[in-house]
């Protein structure tokens, strides 16, 4: 435990001081940030045992949404859009989840690919309000009340989505281990209990599902900020399944698994996509399938499968030496 | 509105109902039999369209008859239903039945992404176009307005013929008892000699093939892009979401209801011609949510 | 009996509902009283677990009505009925296989005292101490780290019982709760179950096979047989009935 916190600390340190060393890889942190508050929400599902394949539609819903009010008030400020696009992601979330909630498993992923598709040709179609496929542009907003140049803001950015990933694991980490948290989980192990202990499975599955929504939403409004642009293709399934991926990859055991995920994800992405970007989502199937059918628990899990497996081997080894 | 516009929408509706049928209980049936509902189904049907195209225009630059892209479209559905429905049974989802449920769901959506590239790297992001089949059955004319026959006739009969049909295998014929009896309770069905891997592997490559005959039969009537397997499989999900998963007879009445819904859509309000068929699944869930045709599953505690 | 001076708890009226062509209730009337212990008996396929799934909401009966202290809850959800004061222990054991089994206690507790709070621990509510002593009440104490899915059978089910006392209801259902414990503990487990809830005043409903049992720890004894209740009574009488005796007990 001494030793998990020492090596959180350090990490923290280290990448508080990249803009210092490396302030090249400022943008492609921050969005390794930005994407894994998102896929916090799609390790939140997991821990129920459900996975939506459309929550792209939050995630598009938050950049949007800084699109819209970053246009209406001529950039806006960061903290209100991101503030404004937790609101607008929440009613979503609560209004589609009232629906969805009734639903497990592929009904559930379904139904939510079903409402991302809904969004997706909405703001394909409607191209006079929201720029069709083309999308609306983001301009740079003010931070916080300060106006800053671009080398300047990509700092703000940067620390701004390092606290957000950072405090949206904890406060996951919190849920997820409070009543409702765990109530969450043993939707995946017993629904018929849970209503007997006079629990509402879909009051705890609604709950589960607006954290996640907002999530999302948040991951969106920054990616949007970032790239400076809002596109349908937030919405789109392949956006949504791409979370998925990158859950099951770092692990749904931990939220951990989140930042894991994302990085690898991002980092492998970044330099190997150039060569194989034709044959990149079929890789992904693979690997996909590997993970499934051979490492279930993701990064995470086979980490501390490790870390588990040697603290028995010197268990053993010093049963050994006593026994001498 | 005029009575112009409605017939060529209940034309539209009813072919297209006739090819969302098609695909709906392939999937439908997929689910009743294995309790599996395949992500990937929607990539057969988009394959299914693609080599039927192919094979299509192979034919035609080779010099022979345009009658045979008749057959070719239903050879095309054959060989991917056989071969890729077959591999992806035998390799894969045999290892995952007794799994837990959200891996199963992956594995199959593991499968979608895969082919979904596949179909990308062989045909590319250019639209595919066959209308062979469509010219030779020529036009006929209904309350004075003209229409394809291949759709306002060939696919509704072929629909019809696929429902009777399965009704039929299905209720008089030995190997349709033994799939029922496998649906029912496999381990009943096992112990009395059936052999229910088999009826798994049969099951899903005739789904399989029910897809791709959907696309291959689709071919004619649209241009084949890159997404049509996405959108096909979130539609024909809503169909037999509607109509409750694993009933065959409901699917053909889900399938009119939002063929007919969306084609009207397409004459009055364009813009929501996407969102017809979503809106129809979502208002008939929230009053019966297993379903027109379904009933609700309790466990037994 | 004492017992028939206490209000009316639970009032099933005329209750009907069939699968298929089995009548598995066929108008039932009952009352359980406070502080009784009722027990069910019966052949299998008689509707004694059906009577429980409608009681507490998770079959809608056909016709009929039950009634909660007064109060209809015929066809409410399972949670609202667990609310009002009912709780259930099953057959098959329910439990949050994946969760330890003080977790299980305690999600039990934080949804009685509904502990919402999203940022508080499980692991930390008020009610951890009262839990722990539940699981010792049942014997269960060395198992609190335990994952629920890995204990063996008669545990799991002490524990499905210590779950449903958590929720501290005022009628407590039980579905064979001593099947699955070893034949050398059940009458210490029955013992110590039935002396928890005379001291807490919580009726209870049990279905059991084993007529030892019923002969001494049910108040009264209600004989199910196709969907009806052939005979109701003391045990000291019921039990000796002839008629019983053939069809039930089987001698």
């Amino acid at each position: 435990m001494a030793l998990r916190a020492i090596l959180l600390v350090l990490l923290v340190a280290v990448l508080a001081a990249v803009p210092l060393f490396a302030a090249s890889s400022q943008t492609f942190l921050a969005i390794v940030f930005a994407k894994s508050v998102a896929v916090l929400g799609l390790l939140l599902l997991l821990q129920a045992g459900q996975v939506s394949f459309g929550h792209g539609m939050f995630f598009a819903t938050g950049a949007y949404t800084v699109a819209f009010l970053g246009r209406s008030m001529g950039g806006g400020d960061l903290a209100l859009l991101l503030a404004a696009s937790v609101v607008t992601s929440a009613v979503l979330g609560l209004l589609v989840g009232l629906f969805v909630v009734r639903y497990r498993y592929i009904f559930f992923g379904m139904l939510n690919l079903a409402f991302s598709m809904v969004l997706y040709s909405i703001l394909e179609k409607f191209f006079h309000l929201t720029g069709g496929s083309d999308g609306l542009r983001i301009r740079r907003p003010t931070a916080f009340g300060f106006t800053f140049d671009r080398a300047q803001f990509d700092m703000v950015l940067y620390y701004s989505t390092f606290a957000m990933a950072f405090l949206a694991a904890y406060l996951v980490w919190r849920y997820l281990r409070s009543p409702l948290g765990q109530a969450l989980k043993a939707i995946k192990t017993n629904e018929t209990r849970l209503e007997y202990i006079g629990l509402s499975a879909r009051f705890v599955m609604l709950v589960g599902y607006v954290i996640s929504a907002v999530l999302c939403g948040v991951g969106g409004a920054f990616l949007g900020v970032i790239q400076g642009i809002a596109t349908p293709e937030y919405s789109y399934w392949t956006r949504s399944a791409e979370f998925v991926f990158i859950a099951i990859l770092g692990g749904v055991g931990h939220v951990a698994g989140a930042l894991t995920g994302t990085f690898v994800y991002e980092a492998v992405r970044t330099y190997a996509a150039a060569f194989v970007a034709d044959s990149w989502q079929m890789i992904l199937g693979f690997v996909l399938l590997a993970i499934i059918l051979k490492a279930p628990s993701g990064i995470v899990g086979l980490v501390e499968g490790f870390t588990a497996r040697r603290r028995k081997a010197e268990a053993s080894a010093l049963t050994v030496e006593a026994a001498r | 509105m005029s009575f112009d516009t409605i017939v060529l929408a209940v034309c539209d509706g009813v072919a297209y109902a006739s090819l969302v049928f098609l695909v709906a209980v392939g999937l439908t049936f997929i689910f009743g039999v294995l309790g599996v509902l395949n992500i990937a189904h929607g990539s057969f049907y988009a394959l299914g369209a693609y080599t039927a195209v192919s094979a299509g225009i192979f034919l035609t630059k080779a010099g022979f008859s345009p009658w045979l892209t008749f057959p070719a479209l239903f050879v095309a559905a054959i060989f991917i239903g056989a071969v890729l429905g077959g591999l992806m049974e035998k390799l894969l989802l045999q290892r995952i039945y007794d799994k837990e449920q959200v891996l199963q769901i992956l594995v199959t959506f593991a499968i979608f992404m895969i082919l979904e590239n596949v179909q990308r790297l062989i045909w590319g992001v250019q639209p595919y176009f066959m209308s062979e089949p469509l010219q030779l059955l020529g036009n006929i004319s209904l309350f004075g307005i003209s229409y394809t026959a291949y759709q306002t006739l060939f696919l509704p009969a072929l629909a019809v013929i696929v429902l009777l049909g399965l009704r039929y295998f299905l209720r008089h014929t030995a190997a349709g008892a033994q799939i029922l009896a496998v649906t029912e309770d496999r381990e009943a069905a096992s112990a009395i000699g059936i052999d229910a891997q088999k009826v798994y592997f049969v099951t899903f490559i005739a789904g399989a093939t029910l897809a791709a005959l959907g696309g291959a039969l689709a071919a004619p009537t649209t241009s084949l892009m890159p997404g049509m397997g996405a959108e096909m499989i979130v539609l024909s999900f809503a169909v037999a979401a509607t109509a409750g998963l694993g009933q065959i007879e409901g699917a053909a009445v889900a399938a009119l209801m939002i063929g007919l819904g969306r084609s009207l859509a397409v004459y009055l309000a364009p813009e929501f011609e996407v969102l017809v068929p979503y809106i129809l699944m979502v208002g008939v869930l929230i009053f019966r949510p297993s379903g027109l045709f379904g009933a609700p599953q309790l466990r037994k505690i | 009996m004492s017992e028939a001076s206490h209000p009316i708890l639970l009032q099933a009226r005329g209750l009907e509902i069939r699968f298929g062509g089995v009548i598995a209730a066929n108008g039932i009337d009952l009352d359980v009283r406070g502080g009784e212990n009722l027990a069910i008996i019966g052949p299998n396929g008689a509707g004694k677990t059906t009577f429980l799934n409608i009681c507490t909401g998770y079959l809608r009966p056909k016709a009929g009505t039950v009634r909660f202290e007064g109060k209809e809850i015929t066809a409410q959800p399972p949670r609202d009925i667990t609310r009002l004061g009912i709780a259930r222990a099953f057959q098959i054991p329910q439990l949050f296989s994946d969760h330890t089994v003080l977790e299980n206690m305690l999600l039990a507790a934080a949804s009685r005292q509904r502990r919402f709070n999203l940022l508080q621990p499980l692991g930390r509510i008020a009610e951890k101490d009262e839990m722990l002593e539940l699981l010792d009440l049942v014997g269960c104490a060395g198992d609190r780290d335990k994952r629920a899915g890995d204990l063996p059978e008669g545990h799991r089910k002490l524990v499905d019982i210590a779950v449903a006392l958590a929720l501290k209801p005022k009628l407590l259902l039980m579905d064979e709760p001593t099947s699955g414990v070893a034949s050398a503990d059940k009458f210490e487990v029955m013992e110590i179950l039935v002396s928890a809830l005379a001291k807490a005043k919580v009726a209870s409903v049990f279905v059991e096979h084993d007529m030892d049992m019923v002969q001494r720890y049910a108040g009264r004894v209600a004989v199910w047989s196709a969907g009806k209740i052939q005979r109701l009574g003391p045990p000291s009488e019921v039990l000796e009935d002839p008629e019983v005796i053939r069809t039930v007990i089987g001698v």
